[in-house]
Parts: structure tokens; sequence; C-alpha cells
């Protein structure tokens, strides 16, 4: 368990939220469900590369780099 | 005969609070049906959608008074939107503050909806949770056990589907009798800032109010209140601090209520996954967005001629009907080339207006909207818009008045105004008249390296040059405009669903409507302005005129009745036909040079005469500068009034005004007026000014203010003036 941003996340690749690292980001991230703890999955990125889609709490929430990049997580551990 | 007793109706205020896509608008729309209007809330940008509706419970009836408040995910506002629902449900002294609170929740996504709920619980009012998309839920494996989730939540829940309307009975039962404040509340906000927090609970004693209404209480405070700032900062209060614990602690005790009443899903969500792998890919999910692009743009542009052109013949019946069966006069001349000619100028644009945003709501409905943005923002944010400010910009190609209209999804206030200002650039349907008829008077109809029209490859370079000029024009912006809030792109990827048709047709009727009565009032005024400057002029010399006209047209009026007995001989009969008829070709030729005359001695034409000065750099006489006026009716009145001046053919056919233009010379030197390089001056400045009375007004009606018009008047007529300088001085 090492941690990492949400950026650095290949597409299918969960991780559990640790930690949200902007104060105004994190309000809006947190209303959307973002909490630390819950599992995010990276669904896809825009063809562009930004921005991308996670599965979380059961929906797509998507959002930009930018924005992503103010998410602390820890990978989980593929097997 | 009053008998109070019996007959009293029950007046109920009902506020719908939702997330975005958890199917509240659907929702609004099968408690409501047609009986929903459309109003401002005071000071903003934002619609207020209401509706009363009557209903018979038993014996008593229950007169329920809607209000559709706008999506939101939060008490805690992001936008203008969000600030507008938060506003009505937190001040008493509102006057759309409800009776009771309707709070819609998805049942596939119960978790965020839940955030919301519980928010809205805290804040102390009578509510109800609606539980729509129940179906959806059940279909998804989500199983809800509705029962235990009220006693929990201490509020009556609700299963619906708005969409196949069940439980919809159930649901207004339940509004017309619930009065109760719920049975406790939903999260311990004394833990969190207490201080704070207690300092406004001793300052608002008198109000009685509770914990998280205090809270909330201090947040708005703190963000409006310079004294409160500093006192509740000294009580160590942070907005951001309390805000991510209060929603840290709100998560906490939804996830113990999901825990004890929703049995986990067994996570479906394929199709979506599957239809997204084309959608979001990164070269067909642009070849797709091309090809449906295409296709909108296609269907206005060419689905809409016919109704338009119905509607024109229809405009033309009543005023031709007027014109024969009312006294000629200025009463009649007024009605008919005054009001009728506005009004159908109004109605001309609901053809396109309808197929906008039959588009629209199909394409924000089925979820695809949201991938628009997803795959484009990264480009539009560039030039300072968002993902959102795609659709609207294309529309514009067929008409700016429904794609400004369409800018509401853009919540972010700097990226809807650059949107605004700039989607008049791109070339609409209405300028290709006028671009047609300046191309083939000047660009040589011939072919290009074999396979290219030359007139068609600057047809399509008037709108290349529409299109880049509106992304240059967004770029400066972006470093101008200051921006209100933070552009955001953190929203919720819908899955895909079948667009509502209910939900598609109410969504047209609502913008229709809209501009009916909020544009086609500032449309019809210009209208009747424009129609006075072209139909009175100052002095004797414009009257002379003008009874020279009549007294002409009487002598061409007056013609021999060539049916009666009297001709038997059928030879001669037909000569005097035919000196009849030249006859009628003199007075017509006297009367159009006598029309043209009449035009240049008007308001308008004076005026023509005044700018002159101003336009002369740019290659155009004071004829030219009575179009500019008139085109402000529409850009494509410049042919009609082309027609008018120099008394030649009609705007059906363009060939004989063309012909006229070409052989135009400029009194004094001789030389044609139509060069070259006025042409081409023309073609830009039509590029770039805002000859647009409906586009200016519907940019009041979607900012509120005066202001943005203006100043969007003034830009692009600024830019038009300085390109068509640059050009005619160049070319000439």
């Amino acid at each position: 368990m090492k941690a990492d941003k949400l950026t650095s996340l290949r597409p299918g690749e969960k991780a559990i939220i640790h930690s949200l690292d902007d104060a105004e980001i994190s309000v809006k991230l947190l209303e959307m469900g973002c909490t630390p703890g819950e599992e995010v999955t990276l669904e896809k990125v825009a063809p562009l590369g930004d921005p991308i889609a996670v599965r979380i709490a059961g929906y797509l929430l998507s959002m930009r780099l930018s924005e992503a990049e103010t998410v602390t997580i820890r990978k989980v551990a593929s097997n | 005969m009053e008998n109070a007793g019996q007959k009293s109706v029950l007046k109920r205020k009902v506020a719908l609070i939702g997330n975005p896509n958890s199917g509240k608008s659907t929702l609004f729309n099968a408690l409501t049906g047609l009986n929903q209007r459309t109003g401002n809330f005071p000071g903003v940008t934002v619609d207020k959608k209401t509706a009363l509706v009557r209903k018979q419970f038993g014996k008593q009836e229950v007169e329920f008074s809607y209000i559709d408040l706008p999506g939101t995910y939060s008490l805690y506002a992001k936008s203008m939107d969000e600030e507008v629902a938060t506003n009505v449900l937190v001040d008493k002294s509102n006057p759309d503050f409800p009776d009771l609170v309707l709070i819609v929740a998805d049942a596939t996504s119960l978790k965020r909806s839940l955030f919301l709920a519980g928010q809205i619980i805290d804040l102390n009012l009578p509510c109800v949770l609606a539980l729509n998309m129940m179906d959806d839920a059940q279909k998804a494996g989500i199983s809800i056990d509705v029962q235990r989730l009220s006693n929990r939540l201490g509020i009556p829940v609700v299963p619906v589907s708005a969409r196949n309307k069940t439980g919809l009975e159930e649901l207004e039962q339940v509004l017309s009798e619930h009065n109760e404040l719920p049975a406790y509340r939903f999260l311990d906000a004394a833990s969190i800032s207490w201080p704070a927090v207690n300092l406004v609970l001793k300052s608002f004693a008198a109000e009685n109010i509770k914990e998280y209404p205090a809270l909330y209480k201090a947040h708005q405070l703190f963000a409006t209140d310079e004294k409160w700032r500093e006192q509740l900062a000294d009580a160590g209060f942070s907005p951001n601090t309390a805000q991510a614990e209060e929603s840290l602690l709100r998560y906490g005790v939804i996830a113990r209520h999901l825990e004890a009443c929703v049995g986990k899903a067994t996570g479906n969500a394929g199709f979506t996954q599957k239809i997204d792998r084309w959608i979001t890919h990164k070269v067909w999910g642009y070849v797709i967005f091309l090809l449906i692009m295409l296709a909108v743009f296609q269907s206005i542009f060419y689905l809409a001629e016919y109704p338009m052109s119905w509607i024109e013949s229809g405009f033309a019946w009543i005023q031709e009907l007027i014109l024969t069966s009312f006294p000629e006069g200025v009463l009649t001349d007024l009605i008919v080339n005054g009001l009728l000619a506005g009004l159908s100028g109004v109605v001309i644009f609901i053809p396109q207006i309808a197929l906008l945003f039959f588009f629209i709501a199909m394409l924000e409905d089925s979820g695809y909207m949201a991938r628009v943005s997803f795959i484009m923002d990264k480009l539009m944010r560039k030039i300072g818009l968002h993902g959102r400010s795609v659709i609207p910009l294309i529309s514009g190609m067929a008409c700016a008045v429904p794609a400004i209209m369409g800018t509401r999804t853009i919540s972010n206030w700097k990226e809807r105004i650059i949107t605004i200002m700039v989607t008049p650039l791109m070339s609409c349907s209405a300028r290709l008249p006028v671009y047609t008829l300046l191309i083939s008077l000047v660009i040589p109809d011939k072919m290009v390296g074999g396979i290219f029209h030359l007139q068609g490859l600057v047809l399509m370079g008037m709108y290349v040059l529409g299109f880049v000029t509106a992304i240059a024009a967004a770029w400066v912006m972006n470093k101008i405009i200051k921006g209100k809030g933070r552009s955001w792109f953190i929203m919720e990827l819908p899955v895909y669903r079948m667009p509502k048709w209910s939900n598609v047709f109410y969504l047209i009727y609502e913008k229709v409507k809209i501009f009916l009565v909020d544009a086609g009032k500032v449309i019809l005024a210009v209208a009747v302005v424009l129609w006075f400057m072209v139909s009175f002029g100052p002095g004797d010399e414009f009257k002379q005129n003008q009874s020279r006209i009549s007294e002409m047209e009487d002598v061409l009026e007056n013609r021999v009745d060539f049916t009666s007995d009297k001709y038997n001989d059928h030879e001669f009969r037909d000569q005097l036909i035919y000196m009849d008829s030249l006859k009628a070709d003199s007075i017509n030729a006297a009367l159009s040079i006598l029309n043209s005359r009449q035009l240049e001695l008007s308001y308008a034409g004076r005026l023509g005469k005044i700018i002159e000065p101003a336009i002369a750099p740019l290659g155009y006489d004071w004829k030219i500068g009575i179009s500019l006026i008139t085109s402000l009716a529409a850009r494509e009145v410049f042919v009609g009034t082309m027609a008018t001046i120099y008394g030649a053919g009609d705007d059906e056919n363009i060939v004989p005004i063309r012909e006229r233009m070409a052989v135009e010379k400029h009194a004094d030197s001789g030389l044609p007026v139509y060069s070259f390089a006025t042409a081409v001056s023309l073609l830009i400045f039509y590029a770039f000014a805002l000859q647009c009375i409906s586009t200016i007004a519907i940019v009041k009606r979607e900012t509120k203010s005066w202001k943005w018009p203006a100043i969007q008047f003034t830009f692009m007529g600024a830019l038009a003036w300085v390109a068509s300088f640059i050009t005619y001085q160049l070319l000439k």
C-alpha cells in the first residue's frame, strides 16, 4: 500500500480514497460521494487524456485531471 | 349562499428538490402536466417553473402550488441555479417558501440522493421523500426496504416511477396531508464548529432555530456579512473545513441507513459500459459526434424550411386579405407592414427553436450530452469554454436564437456568458441569402481545380471565417472577463436511457413560449419602429412623393374590364389588352423609381445619408447604409431592401436585383458601386455585425440585463467596421 494520486490509476485499476488535499475541491468531491475509504475504479479517460471518469458509489463520476490531482489514493493490490 | 366550511380549498405549497438526473423534472411534469408556467426568480437568470394543480381527496379539495427548484447535489451552492434552490428553502420570508418539501431521490443511486435528503431533513422542514426510478432499481437488483427507510429517516417515503406514472396517487395523497416536521434530525450538527454554531444560536435565539439551520446560517453569514465573518473566524469557523466535516459525517450516517435498508446490487452497468466504449472512443467518439451534429444541423437547416415557408405564406395571405378588405391608410399599413410583418418575423423562428430543442432534449435525456462534454472539454477549455459549450456553438450555424437559449446547461457563469457572446459569430442561416446575392455579384461562376465551384468555396470560406472568429473571440474574452466562481467538471455521467417523449415535448413548449413572450415583445417593437422609419419622412418632399405614388397607383388600378360583352371583336380586344399591358409596364417602371425615391426621402433614407461618412471608408454609399439599418430586423431583409432601393424584382428572385446592382454607378465618378472591394467588404460586414434584433432580444432575456447585448452589439459592430475597412482599403 503506497500513497498515489488518483491520476496515476490505469483504466480498470481499483483504489481506495485516502484523502482529499484541496479544501475547495474536496467540498465538491465529498458531496458527490468521494469520501475517504470509498473504493474508486478508473473507468475511462477522455480521448484527449482529460477529463477522466471513475466509478464510485455505484455511478460514473467525471472530473478534470486538475481535480483528480487533489485526490490521494491507496492502490488495491491486484491479487 | 356562502358556505365557507364546506367548500374550503386546502392550499399546499410544495417545492421539488433533487439531484440532477434524479428524474425530478419528469416527476414535476407528471404531477403538473400543462398547468406549468415559467417565470423568473428575482435578480437571477434562472427560470422558475411553477404550477397550480387542483385535486379532490374524498371531500377535501386541495390546491397544490408546485415549484420546481433547479437540480442540485447539496445545499451549498456552487452555481446560481443551486443558489436559487437553497434561497427558497432557508428563507421563511421568501414568497416561494414551501409548506412541504418533496425530495426526489434516485433509487438506483440512493447514496448520493440521501446526501441532499439529509440536509433538507436537518433544515427541519416538513418533507416527503419520493423514491424515484424504483422500477430501474429493481431491474438492477437493488431492493429497498421502504418502510424501514421511512422509519429511520423519520419522514414519509413513497416509491414512485415518474416515467411510468406509478405511485403518483399515493404520493399526492401524502402530499395533501403530511404536515409534520421530521421525527428526528439526520445528523448531530452540534459536533461541527460548535463555538460558531453556538454563537449563531444565541444571536438568533428569538427565531428558535435548531443546530443545523444555525450551522447553515453561519455559512451564509460568513459569505455575506463582513462583521459576522470576523466573529465567526474568531470562533474558529472555516467554511471549507466545516463543509468537509459535515459531508464526511453525513456519508457515515448514510452508510448505516443503506446497510439497514438496501439489499446490495450485483453491479450491472453493462449496457451503458458497452455503448460508452464507442461513444467515448478516441476515434469513433468524434466520428459519432460529428455524424450526430451533422444530422442535427442538417435537420434544423432543411426540415425547418417547410414550416417556415408555410408561416411566411400564411402571413402573406393574411396581409393580402387585410389589404384588400380594409380601406387604404396609415392604420392598415401599420397593421400589415408594421405589426404583422414584425409578428411574422417572430413566429418564423418557432420551427428552428422547436427542432433544436427537440434534439437537445433527446441528447440530454438519453445521457449523450454529458459524453459530448466529456470528449470535448479539453479542447473547449483552451479557449475558456466548457465541454457543454459545443452544442450551442454548433447550433449557432443554423440560428443563434435557439443556440443561445441552449446555453442554460452551462452552469459556470463566465463560460456561459462567453458562449452566448461568441455564438452569433457563427454563420447562421439568415446570412445565407445575403452571402448568395453578394457572392454571385462579384465572384466569377467558374470551377477551380476541376472539381470545386469557386462561388461554393467562397461561401464555405464565410462559414470558416465565422467559426474561426468565434473561437478567437472566445479566447480573447476569456482573458478579459473576470470569472465568478470556479469552473468544474466534477459531474455525473448518467446511465443511458430512452428519452422520455413527454419531457421532450415540455421542453419545446417551454422554450417556444419563452421566446414568443419575452423576446417577441422586443422584436415586435423594433419592427414597428423600422416600419415607421421607412414609411414616414421629414418635409414636404416626402409627402409630395407619397401622393404622387398613390395617384399613379390609382391610374394603374383604373383598368378597362375586357371581359365585358362590349368587346366582341376578339382580335381587336387582344390588341387593346396588349396596349393596356404596355401602359401598365410604363407606370410600374415609373412607380419603382418613385418607390426608391420614397425610401430615400424617408427617415431611414435620411439616416442612411447621415451615416454615409461613417461607412464611406468601407466602400458603401447611403443606399447600402439604408440596407444596414433595415437589416437590423433580420439580415436577410438586406435582399428585400436592395430590391426596393433599385426598384428591381422582389426578394424571391435575386437575378433582377443582382443585374441591377451590377450596373449601378457612382453619380460623381461613374465607377461601379458594387466593385469587388465593396462587395467583399459587405460580405465581411455581414459576417461580423450583430444585425439581428432577435438575437439581441434573446441575449437580454437570457442574461436578464441590457448590459450584455449592448456589449455584444458594440464589439461585433466594431469588429465588422474594422475588418470591412481593412478589406476595402486593401482591395480597392
